[in-house]
């Protein structure tokens, strides 16, 4: 009896050893995620390096877990940060909070926030779970140029950029 | 007995007083009628076209005057082709109008569709976004698709500033027109307008600075949409993220109701912080309305370190330490038991050598124990003000069911000696209202304000002959008659005078509004004691809407009288003589150096001082006491109305930086406070009163719990307070127009009264009204010196006041002192308007009048002026000029 369960168990085992392992050598390697896999948000920006954030508040508004906080300033033309009247002067996702619904990135009239495939997200330090705003914008775009930026006047003059509706 | 009309709204019946137009009809059933233009305020103007509905009418038969019925024997009832406009259509008996049908359902559509054809895609970033009418109303009537094309909407320019203080987005403006009407109809300010037409149309100012106007804040309230914004507020937070707190405005005695709008802010290191202060609805107060000092004018309690010194708050105790023979020592933080013990023992050393001297911005419970503390110790509670009289308006002030709002036809009021505009524009607003609604509004002052156009008899006298003016008029009244100042007489005999007088007597109710506007303490007193007199003589005293109201220069100067403060003619003395002096919010060496005195201020006194800043006063005390703004904190104030309002607390005090190593915490942000290290935080200045008052006497009737307990003692004691409590303070009950639901359409976003609409005190019986003291006296007024200017000070609403002067915005509005003289004067001294001129307070001896001893020089702008007479200077009062009455000057020309 105990030997027909241990040819069992061990075929099992010695089976399994000649297949492909499902495991993978994390961090060297990465599994790829799914293409509506929701990560660590970033902001993003412009081609010319202005942020798409308007410090509209609208995804702190949506956020369900009350991980989002928005300050917001006006832009002049000296000193611009994004193409609208008004930007984020402070943004901070709390991402202990933060369940990745992705309803900020509904939410946002600009498609400035969105959530990435950025899942390696570990902390010492509750307040390290804060991210701000430096933290989340992208890195710049070729070309462009950080914010804020000087620009001449009557080149921005709406108060939200004109947008396309979205296509997907 | 107004006639009451019975009409159906949607099935529903009601019965209104005839003449109230559907579209209120409605809202007092609680049926809504959207609507853009129309405010329940002002009158229809039927521009939007947004309330439309279907208007039946019953069919009367020409030839019997009777309705036709219907087969089924109801009235027959006509429904007119057309949609109407509920906003302008009145009532009429067996009206029948449906608002809820597919017809009228569409044509709001159609017109919310049309208005949004020219109208930007701005609500994310709109500050009106979250409270907006047009937002609101196109989820609820619009169609949610357009058939304009996105790409014709006309573009504007966006950002226009009206003055540095209301923005407009022309691309918002949807025309309605509430602003302008606001402004010229509510207000009568019209320094904005409608300019081009149709879709070209903006709204201009017409004023320099711009939209110049002490209500100009109201306007973004009213407006339905995002086009009006104030710089304050502008991208300041959205509304939805704010919270809110009950408040009471401090900055004059008609004791606003108020919303202060607070948020933490990263900003401000994760503090609370006011953003926004918006009107609290109080129908017998200020309507919903507020001015702009109020409004913007909330900074006092933040003091971050990058605010300029002045500003910055005390946040723990200084005591002084290390004084020699030789030099004055140094102000060291102490903990408060330390300060407190120190306070204590010198107090109690200096027994009824004590002067206590209390600034009118302190509430009731503030001063309540501020005046225990003397009466344990036997000294001295005195109001540091510059006018007088307050002990008449508790004994034939304005009583119990008392509202300017509801005196009308047949009513008098009558203002001396006050430019209620620069001094209480709320009360401007409603003594004008008062006036259009049949008051005879009767003014005596020596110089033209703004009230006079509103004013059915306007008088004139002569500078400093106030209470010969209102004697005058007594005069007119009465047989036995005083003798007046020789150049007064001439008014006497005015016929206008005459008339004034006899309306004045005969009004139905009647009511006067004295003012310190050119005079000071000692004048004010003799104009009190005046106006009490004709009051007293025309038997317009103890019923509501009758009687003397104050027009004081700080918001709670009336509660301060009804607890029994004194004013100090001679207070430089009086500080000078004093053992020990606790300055609680004033500033006297701040304000005019003479308080100073020969050797240094207050003497050989142990000075205390507790404010919200470190003042000049403060600078020269032996110990500093750190106090919590009003914001910070409740309580409660009493009006110029005698109406005692709650305040409750908007942010939470701010305590001390509590450095890390110290704190007992080991997160980064010092969550977890030891009870010592709280201590070192500002505190209530109740509480400080009476903990310095326990320790003197542990057996004294005086608490340092809670503001509540303060009130209920006070209550006990003071019999003006003797059936109030803070429940009763809290009460409200329905008022009209209804604002500040889920109806931002109707009435504009003030806020809904929710904290509570206060409560009239009862006059003081207890003692006899003293109106025949003047009787017999001679009546002096001030006489125009031969030589030189006589300074006679004024008050101006944006100030440079303590209180005001941290909040930046204003500050092009207030500008630098100055001083206002008379065109031929200007031209003897060779002064240009806009010229820098000194001007030196010459006090002259009163024995020998031709001796001068020359005081302090202030160097001022000089304005000009071709109505003032001669030899007369006006002076704005809290501008850093040391003069509070009328006083001796000599100006200069500056090489
Ligand atoms: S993903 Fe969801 S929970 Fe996270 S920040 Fe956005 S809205 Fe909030
Ligand atoms: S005014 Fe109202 S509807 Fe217009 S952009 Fe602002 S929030 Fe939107
Ligand atoms: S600015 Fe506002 S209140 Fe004035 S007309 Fe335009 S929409 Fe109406
Ligand atoms: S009228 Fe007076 S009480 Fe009212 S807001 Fe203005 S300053 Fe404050
Ligand atoms: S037309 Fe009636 S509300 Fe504008």
């Amino acid at each position: 009896m105990f030997a027909i369960e241990l040819a069992r168990g061990l075929y099992t085992t010695w089976r399994e050893m000649f297949n492909k392992p499902v495991t993978i050598q994390y961090p060297d390697q990465r599994r790829p995620v799914y293409r509506r896999f929701k990560g660590r948000h970033s902001l993003h920006r412009y081609d010319n390096g202005l942020e798409k954030c308007i410090g509209c508040s609208l995804c702190a508004a949506a956020c369900p877990a009350d991980a989002i906080f928005v300050e917001s300033a006006e832009n002049t033309n000296a000193a611009r940060f994004s193409p609208g009247e008004r930007y984020a002067s402070t943004y901070e996702i709390n991402m202990l909070r933060c369940i990745y619904c992705g309803y900020c990135e509904d939410a946002c009239p600009t498609e400035a926030i969105v959530l990435g495939d950025n899942y390696e997200l570990s902390f010492t330090d509750r307040h390290d779970a804060i991210y701000t705003k430096e933290m989340l914008l992208e890195a710049l775009p070729e070309g462009g140029s950080l914010t804020p930026q000087e620009v001449k006047p009557g080149v921005y003059t709406r108060s939200v950029p004109e947008m396309k509706d979205p296509v997907d | 007995m107004t006639k009451l009309v019975t009409l159906t709204i949607d099935g529903m019946q009601v019965s209104v007083p005839e003449g109230t137009l559907v579209v209120d009809a409605a809202k007092k059933i609680g049926i809504e009628i959207p609507v853009f233009c129309y405010h329940p305020k002002m009158e229809p103007v039927g521009m939007c076209r947004m309330c439309l509905v279907e208007i039946g009418r019953p069919v009367i038969d020409r030839s019997t005057g009777q309705p036709v019925l219907e087969d089924d024997g109801s009235p027959k009832i006509q429904f007119s082709p057309n949609l109407e406009t509920a906003c302008t259509t009145p009532v009429g008996a067996g009206m029948v109008v449906l608002g809820a049908t597919e017809k009228a359902r569409s044509g709001r559509e159609d017109i919310i569709e049309f208005l949004l054809t020219s109208h930007p895609l701005d609500c994310p970033i709109c500050d009106k976004g979250g409270e907006c009418p047009l937002q609101n109303l196109t989820i609820k009537y619009g169609s949610g698709q357009s058939r304009y094309l996105y790409d014709e909407k006309k573009h504007f320019v966006k950002h226009v500033s009206l003055g540095e203080l209301i923005f407009l987005d022309r691309e918002r403006c949807i025309q309605c027109g509430r602003c302008v009407r606001f402004q010229s109809e509510i207000v009568d300010d019209p320094v904005i307008g409608f300019f081009h037409r149709g879709r070209a149309l903006e709204i201009v100012t017409y004023s320099n600075p711009g939209f110049d106007s002490y209500f100009s804040g109201n306007t973004t309230d009213i407006c339905p949409v995002g086009a009006l914004t104030t710089a304050d507020f502008r991208f300041g937070a959205r509304p939805w993220e704010l919270n809110k707190a009950a408040s009471i405005c401090n900055h004059c005695p008609v004791g606003c109701n108020l919303t202060m709008n607070v948020r933490r802010e990263a900003a401000s290191g994760g503090d609370w912080v006011v953003k926004r202060v918006m009107p609290r609805q109080n129908e017998s107060v200020n309507e919903i309305w507020v001015c702009d000092k109020g409004r913007f004018g909330y900074h006092f309690a933040a003091s971050s370190s990058n605010d300029q010194t002045s500003f910055k708050r005390l946040s723990q105790p200084l005591v002084r330490k290390n004084a020699g023979s030789d030099h004055p020592g140094e102000l060291v933080p102490a903990s408060w038991d330390e300060a407190l013990s120190v306070v204590s023992e010198r107090f109690a050393e200096a027994g009824d050598g004590l002067l206590a001297l209390a600034g009118g911005r302190l509430a009731n419970e503030d001063l309540f124990n501020l005046k225990q503390l003397t009466t344990t110790l036997g000294g001295e509670a005195v109001l540091y003000t510059h006018m007088a009289g307050g002990e008449l308006t508790t004994q034939l002030g304005i009583q119990p069911g008392s509202d300017i709002g509801t005196m009308g036809q047949g009513d008098a009021i009558l203002v001396v000696a006050c430019d209620l505009m620069e001094e209480a524009p709320i009360w401007w607003l409603r003594v004008k209202q008062a006036a259009e609604r049949g008051s005879q509004l009767i003014i005596l002052n020596s110089r033209s304000t703004k009230l006079d156009q509103a004013a059915a008899f306007v008088l004139r006298y002569p500078f400093g002959a106030e209470t010969s003016a209102v004697l005058a008029m007594l005069n007119a009244l009465s047989e036995k008659r005083l003798r007046l100042p020789e150049a007064v007489q001439v008014l006497e005999r005015d016929p206008t005078l005459q008339a004034a007088a006899e309306v004045f007597s005969g009004a139905n109710n009647a009511l006067i509004m004295y003012g310190s506007d050119c005079i000071g303490l000692t004048e004010s007193q003799a104009l009190a004691q005046a106006c009490a007199n004709l009051l007293d003589a025309t038997g317009h005293v103890g019923r509501p809407n009758n009687g003397l109201l104050g027009v004081w220069p700080r918001a709670n100067d009336q509660g301060a009288w009804e607890l029994g403060f004194q004013t100090q003619t001679k207070l430089e003395d009086a500080l000078g003589a004093a053992a020990a002096l606790y300055i609680v919010a004033a500033d006297p060496a701040g304000d005019d150096p003479t308080y100073l005195g020969q050797s240094g201020f207050g003497g050989k006194a142990f000075v205390v001082v507790q404010d919200l800043y470190l003042t000049q006063t403060a600078r020269l005390a032996d110990v500093v006491l750190p106090a919590q703004s009003w914001i910070e904190r409740d309580g409660s104030f009493t009006s110029g109305e005698r109406r005692a309002q709650r305040f409750y607390p908007v942010i939470p005090p701010r305590t001390a930086p509590v450095s890390r190593a110290e704190s007992p915490s080991t997160n980064k942000a010092p969550l977890l406070i030891a009870g010592d290290e709280v201590m070192e935080s500002p505190l209530p200045d109740f509480a400080i009163t009476a903990m310095i008052t326990l320790r003197i006497d542990s057996e004294a009737r005086i608490t340092a719990s809670s503001a509540a307990r303060v009130f209920n003692q006070m209550a006990e004691t003071v019999p003006a307070f003797s059936d109030q409590t803070y429940l009763e303070l809290a009460q409200v009950h329905e008022q009209w127009p209804i604002v500040g639901r889920d109806d931002l359409y109707y009435g504009g976003t003030s806020y809904e009264n929710t904290g509570g609409l206060g409560m009239q005190l009862a006059l003081n019986t207890s003692d006899t009204p003293s109106t025949t003291r003047l009787a017999g006296t001679t009546v002096e007024f001030i006489r125009m010196p031969k030589l030189g200017q006589i300074a006679f000070p004024i008050a101006r609403l944006y100030d440079r006041g303590k209180t005001l002067m941290p909040s930046q915005l204003l500050h092009e509005r207030i500008g630098e002192p100055y001083i206002v003289l008379n065109v031929n004067d200007a031209e003897m001294l060779r002064i240009q308007d806009g010229d820098v001129v000194h001007m030196t307070v010459a006090n002259r001896e009163p024995d020998s009048p031709d001796r001068v001893t020359t005081g302090q020089t202030v160097v001022v702008q000089a304005r000009l002026d071709q109505e003032l007479p001669e030899r007369v200077v006006l002076v704005p009062r809290s501008f850093g000029i040391p003069i509070d009455k009328p006083t001796p000057v000599e100006i200069r020309r500056t090489e």
